[in-house]
């Protein structure tokens, strides 16, 4: 049964190194929902987050290949245990009455907030769960004009840690 | 010791013991040649294309167990070698191809031979590398040696831009005791309570089955390999890449297994109940059928590599590690057992076995008139011995090779197995010649094969590699024509070659001795004429059958039990 896996990837810092994750997707047919990469507190080190969907020998597999990359230095599955996930999307819309106050109707599960305002249009930011960004989405319908998303970042809840 | 980025590269070399480098130099790699020009240590082969020093460098290093080592220009020189740098990577053969690429300032104009060689090579490489910095070299070439040969080993690209090897620039050179990658620790020895569970199935085993690949032979474990089978006396069964780590002429031995495998050792693994995997990795021309392979088996896995445990068969007790190490701790395990491992413990099954022998499955028309390809291999057995290093190229003849010529030594068989590469077979015999320069090396190859890398013969001239060419010579392409003939009906889409050149004149024109061999009478003297001559290489050109296929054959999506057998075997096809 395919399921969808959060994967935290600690990665050398290094030219190339996002490349052999991503051709390493492609090469081997293992689907990318989304993918996230900036450096860490240690700027020798990318912490890169990627969302992909599969059975759990695909997920296997993947994990086991990618750790097999030189440039992988340690990684975690987050969906094995409670982790916390989170997405920002910066929606723009035509300005009205009715989407600002959506927006403050959203409450406080989601942050949202109007970030830009100038005559006509408004840029709404919003982050949370990946589902919250989805229905809020599906709910402005057509209202939107363009949409940018991170893709999903998460960490372990507790003491489960991705470190050196 | 200040040196330059051109000195540094073939310092390291030095420093890393290599004899040999297998090139062809251009403009980005002038500095780098002409350092090699100022020393005597590292001695260069100046191929005749670039694809040929990859293979070259590979035969070598199947057949040494140490590094092959390959420099080449940037751009079309880089991607010449792609095809053998992707033929290592697939065999897992420790490689170090040195690229050179256009100078900083210019990386990503479309500078004159500019490729992206980083990214042409990364998919079929273990590791690659962009140095930058001239301070950067010598570890980079340090830790391309270690990743290459270390864990499961692989080529490992170097490309090197043109300006940081300049000889005006000098940098402190210090080549690297050791290195250390915090992202990549190889796993040695495996755990010992998966060994002890492997240990408990062995014990029950009715219907056991030793399947061993390439890792035995690259994991320099042949010799605890032996001593495991023959205390445990099962069957074994090896693959294309693994054969001679076990005696190919052992009692034991059921032959190869898989898609051309032999009756015994397929239908072996079918009913068997107990498989032991080492070194092994699964290959679809092995398992056939994923679905139906060895139904009814447990599956004990030895590994260096995680990543092929459970890859495409899901195995029951996975142990990660080394294969010399993991063997060695199992056979004292066995030993601590105190119990005896004989034939008679497993009597049925081995009854089972020699009734599948007695079907006698590579049995082929040894009345005929023609010259059988398989015949030519039995005859270049016996005329070395079963001695030789045998380089093959890919198609039926490669197959015959395997089939008919039983090696007993690792490393003697040196072929293109994952990647099936046409054109490895002339180079990487050369390679073999380098690193075993008193040995019989013989390249099995076919009309098709031979002309994709024939350029060699004139390296061979150059620097005195005598190798003796048989030319299985049946004016197909056998192996795709035989897959028409079973899949196509008989549709010779483009596999007969119809511009044969007069190979006896071909290899004369090249300076070495040519041969053509019509009759089959003439095959064996033919053969003792050629290896006579101890200091030239002969090209053999056998006229061979021109239709004869190879059996047994698994279709491909068919299972082990589903053989397509010769027309002369008693048994047809065969679904048990």
């Amino acid at each position: 049964m395919s399921r969808q896996h959060i994967i935290s990837v600690l990665l050398e810092n290094e030219a190339g190194a996002l490349s052999r994750v991503s051709g390493l997707f492609s090469a081997r047919a293992y689907n990318i929902e989304s993918l996230t990469v900036a450096p860490t507190q240690d700027p020798t080190l990318s912490r890169l987050t990627l969302v992909t969907v599969g059975s759990d020998e695909t997920i296997e597999q993947i994990k086991k290949q990618l750790n097999k990359l030189i440039d992988v230095v340690k990684l975690i599955d987050l969906s094995e245990s409670f982790s916390l996930e989170r997405e920002l999307a910066l929606l723009k819309v035509k300005k009205s009455d009715v989407m600002v106050q959506k927006v403050e109707s959203l409450g406080t599960e989601t942050l949202a907030c109007v970030s830009d305002e100038t005559d006509d249009y408004l840029i709404i930011e919003l982050s949370g769960e990946k589902v919250w960004l989805d229905e809020f989405l599906a709910s402005i319908g057509d209202d939107v004009i363009e949409v940018v998303r991170t893709g999903v970042i998460g960490l372990s809840r507790g003491e489960r840690s991705l470190t050196l | 010791m200040e040196l330059s980025g051109g000195e540094i590269v073939i310092q390291s070399l030095k420093d890393e013991g290599v004899e040999y480098v297998f090139g062809y130099p251009g403009g980005c790699v002038l500095h780098i040649y002409d350092a090699i020009f100022k020393q005597d240590d590292v001695k260069h082969v100046l191929v005749r294309h670039e694809q040929g020093a990859t293979h070259a460098a590979d035969g070598y290093a199947r057949s040494s167990g140490k590094p092959g080592v390959v420099l080449v220009t940037s751009g079309p020189g880089a991607t010449n070698a792609v095809t053998g740098i992707a033929t290592a990577f697939m065999d897992s053969i420790p490689m170090i191809v040195i690229t050179g690429q256009v100078s900083r300032p210019v990386i990503g104009t479309d500078a004159f031979q500019e490729v992206d060689t980083v990214g042409i090579t990364r998919p079929c490489v273990k590791h690659n590398f962009l140095v930058k910095d001239v301070a950067d070299i010598a570890e980079t070439m340090k830790k391309a040696f270690y990743l290459a040969t270390s864990g499961r080993p692989g080529p490992v690209v170097v490309d090197i831009p043109k300006d940081i090897t300049d000889p005006t620039i000098k940098v402190p050179y210090q080549y690297p005791e050791e290195v250390v990658m915090r992202s990549y620790n190889p796993t040695v020895s495996g755990n010992i309570g998966q060994t002890r569970k492997a240990i408990k199935l062995i014990k029950k085993a009715k219907r056991p089955v030793i399947y061993s690949g390439g890792g035995v032979v690259l994991g320099e474990a042949s010799a605890e390999f032996r001593q495991l089978c023959h205390t445990l006396n099962f069957p074994v069964t090896q693959t294309l890449m693994g054969l001679g780590a076990f005696p190919g002429t052992d009692p034991q031995f059921i032959g190869m297994l898989g898609m051309h495998g032999t009756y015994e050792a397929n239908m072996s693994m079918h009913n068997s109940d107990l498989i032991i995997a080492i070194g092994a990795r699964f290959d679809d021309r092995v398992t056939g059928k994923i679905a139906d392979f060895c139904p009814h088996a447990k599956i004990i896995h030895i590994d260096v590599d995680p990543a092929s445990i459970s890859k495409t068969i899901t195995v029951d007790v996975p142990i990660v590690g080394q294969v010399k190490p993991i063997l060695l701790d199992m056979l004292a395990q066995i030993e601590s057992l105190g119990e005896t491992f004989d034939r008679g413990r497993i009597a049925e099954w081995w009854k089972q076995i020699d009734d599948w022998r007695a079907v006698d499955c590579m049995a082929y028309d040894m009345e005929s008139g023609t010259i059988k390809p398989q015949y030519v291999i039995e005859q270049l057995y016996k005329v070395t011995n079963g001695e030789a290093f045998v380089t093959s190229d890919v198609g039926q003849h490669q197959m015959f090779a395997a089939q008919f010529y039983p090696f007993d030594q690792p490393r003697r068989w040196i072929n293109s197995g994952g990647l099936g590469t046409m054109g490895f077979g002339l180079p990487a015999a050369m390679g073999v010649k380098f690193a075993n320069p008193d040995a019989d090396v013989a390249c099995v190859t076919g009309e098709g094969s031979i002309q994709m890398c024939l350029q060699e013969l004139s390296t061979m001239l150059q620097y005195d590699t005598p190798v003796k060419v048989v030319n299985l010579n049946n004016g197909y392409l056998g192996m795709v024509r035989q897959w028409q003939e079973f899949t196509y009906k008989s549709r010779y889409s483009h596999s007969y070659l119809e511009a044969l050149p007069d190979f006896k004149k071909l290899a004369e024109a090249y300076g070495h001795v040519g041969m053509q061999i019509t009759n089959k009478e003439d095959v064996e003297p033919a053969l003792r004429e050629a290896f006579a001559l101890k200091d030239r290489t002969v090209f053999l050109d056998f006229l061979t059958d021109t239709e004869e296929n190879v059996y047994p054959m698994i279709e491909a999506g068919k299972a082990h039990n589903d053989m397509v057998m010769a027309p002369s075997s008693k048994y047809k096809r065969v679904l048990a």
